[in-house]
């Protein structure tokens, strides 16, 4: 039983990583139609540039801070370099963002090395708690890990849902022609989202290196998730990154527990069952 | 099968190659050629970017060595006449299988379904020690000996991977020619129309994937015979994107071009180091793919056309004026 409970957390703070590298994945895609190849780029570049900070400056939430802003600068320039020249275009763009990710990945291994990285964590976060009620002792960062998943995920809710920004992009979201008819500059709207989509990956990769580690290779690990996250739970659809990451983050940590030799089927049934019954995802719009 | 014929002058290259230029360059672009070909075939017929191909490939890699002779002493030998047929048939059997996951899904969204597919593929043949010996996976693959003369001596290899390549090539041309293989065009261009017309459009597209899963399923055997090991990284993002960056110069949407894509890959592949530092080649395989899709998105093969249709351009002017 406590097995099984412990399994159920670490499923839980895998889950809240995942959703935090899918949300901005999946809020690019809903609004550009562009899969962004280079967001575990962005994710992993995040990581490091927060382990810089954090290893000379000492502070903790200074390294989150500068990880999701470095990575939020990159996809700015990513989208306004590169990806918006050949906006509607989506295969370029595809094509064009595998290119950055590949050399992105490269440079940073160039500069960074193949060294495993982790954040050293504040006093604050680091030692364990024992959690009432279920009786077994947890890591801290890790608790702090799903906190700041829920605080992130009800802060894009409520910029999504409740600002005059995010009605723009919500508006883009359905009818971008509309949107440019009312003299809305979508380009520089485009830019925000991958900025903010980037940021979201930036903070994701720094507490992926404070609560597990990062390495070459991360980049493609949380690449994957968020593919499989958003296919699962539809794509655009921030409540479908939720629910796709609890399934994915879930069954990934059963799988490893109860059948490690194939904990990768388990993602994998997921993606293929849902796509045999709902193909836009769970929560998804259907493609037009 | 005009196609075919840009492979005539490859018959040429063991006269005058040395066995590194045979075997380094010109071998190792057919076979990646033939893999690339699979991803062309789907783009330009069905209009589905695989990610998948190096995945398929991959299972005709390890049934080869599952079931052939290899030093981790992991599998069941059988002859080769047993084992070429039988990888063949599972690597037709995933790309439909692949092909079925996919179906109801186009352009970015198949991508990201065939690129999760191979993705997961990747990490279960490193978790799986029954059937893929894990990380390492299987070395000291050896290709068959007919009479005494083994298939992974530079000309042998060269003149099989040569006639794959043809044949591939010509069963391409033949198959979109044919009913079935006009179907999937017409499945590419409106599938609405094709449901309307009550024919199924489940069925065409599994067989372009199973079809094209053949090819790769070729590619990958030689691949296999050619490197002598299979392992997770044979079937990881590296190949994947290796494959698809080989199309993408080309052209995606012109299948002989795969050929062409894979002559540049592998001579970037093998001179970039005297260029530039070996660590960093995968910076300048990012450039030249960022390049491609800027400048040229139709790829080398469309660029030629058009070169040649400028300079020819002048000609018809001036026929048009007399």
């Amino acid at each position: 039983m406590t097995l099984f409970l412990i399994v159920t957390l670490n499923g839980l703070t895998l889950a809240a990583l995942y959703f935090l590298a899918a949300s901005g994945f999946s809020l690019i895609f809903g609004l550009m139609r562009t899969v962004n190849m280079a967001h575990g780029a962005l994710l992993l570049l995040g990581g490091y540039v927060g382990y810089t900070i954090v290893d000379a400056t000492g502070s903790w939430g200074l390294g989150v801070i500068g990880g999701g802003l470095a990575a939020a600068f990159a996809g700015a320039i990513v989208q306004a370099g590169v990806l918006g020249r050949m906006q509607g275009d989506e295969l370029r763009q595809t094509l064009a963002s595998i290119a950055i990710s590949i050399i992105m990945a490269d440079l940073m291994l160039w500069y960074w090395g193949g060294l495993t990285y982790q954040v050293e964590l504040p006093d604050a976060l680091a030692g364990g708690q024992r959690l009432p009620v279920l009786n077994v002792g947890y890591a801290n960062i890790r608790l702090a890990l799903m906190g700041f998943a829920l605080v992130v995920g009800i802060g894009l809710w409520f910029l999504i849902q409740r600002t005059r920004f995010g009605a723009v992009i919500r508006a883009g979201v359905d009818d971008q022609d509309m949107l440019r008819a009312l003299g809305c500059p979508i380009n520089r709207i485009f830019v925000l989202v991958f900025a903010l989509g980037g940021m979201l990956a930036g903070m994701a990769g720094v507490v992926a290196a404070s609560a597990l580690s990062i390495a070459p290779g991360t980049d493609l690990q949380f690449l994957l998730s968020s593919l499989v996250v958003v296919i699962v739970g539809g794509m655009g659809s921030i409540g479908g990154a939720a629910l796709g990451a609890l399934l994915v983050g879930l069954a990934e940590q059963y799988g490893l527990a109860y059948a490690p030799t194939y904990g990768v089927v388990f993602t994998f049934a997921i993606m293929v069952l849902v796509l045999a019954v709902r193909p836009q995802g769970l929560l998804g719009k259907a493609e037009q | 099968m005009k196609q075919a014929l840009i492979l005539v002058p490859l018959l040429i290259p063991p006269l005058v190659l040395n066995d590194f230029w045979l075997t380094q360059v010109a071998t190792r672009s057919l076979i990646l050629g033939i893999m690339a070909l699979s991803l062309s075939f789907l783009a330009t017929y069905l209009g589905v970017v695989s990610f998948a191909q190096a995945t398929i490939a991959g299972i005709a890699g390890y049934t080869i060595a599952f079931f052939g002779p290899n030093s981790v002493g992991i599998g069941v030998p059988l002859p080769f006449w047993i084992s070429i047929p039988l990888a063949l048939s599972l690597a037709a059997i995933s790309g439909a299988l692949v092909g079925l996951i996919a179906r109801r899904s186009r352009g970015i969204y198949a991508i990201m379904i065939t690129l999760a597919i191979g993705v997961a593929f990747f990490y279960f043949t490193r978790q799986n020690y029954t059937f893929f010996n894990g990380w390492t996976g299987f070395s000291g693959v050896r290709a068959p000996e007919i009479a005494g003369v083994s298939l992974r001596d530079p000309l042998p290899l060269y003149l099989v991977s040569l006639a794959v390549a043809a044949l591939a090539l010509a069963l391409v041309s033949g198959f979109v020619r044919s009913p079935l293989g006009l179907t999937i065009q017409a499945v590419r261009d409106a599938p609405g129309r094709v449901l309307a017309l009550g024919i199924s459009v489940t069925t065409p597209i599994v067989t372009a994937f199973a079809f094209s899963g053949l090819l790769a399923g070729a590619g990958g055997i030689l691949n296999v015979w050619y490197q002598e090991r299979v392992s997770s990284f044979s079937v990881g993002l590296g190949p994947i994107i290796d494959i698809l960056i080989i199309s993408v110069i080309g052209g995606l949407r012109h299948p002989g071009g795969a050929f062409v894509g894979a002559v540049v890959f592998v001579l970037l592949e093998t001179f970039a180091v005297d260029l530039i530092d070996r660590e960093r080649f995968n910076t300048l395989i990012g450039v030249v793919l960022l390049l491609i899709v800027i400048v040229a998105p139709g790829g080398l093969q469309q660029l030629a056309h058009d070169w040649l249709a400028r300079l020819r351009a002048p000609d018809t002017n001036e026929k048009s004026s007399v």
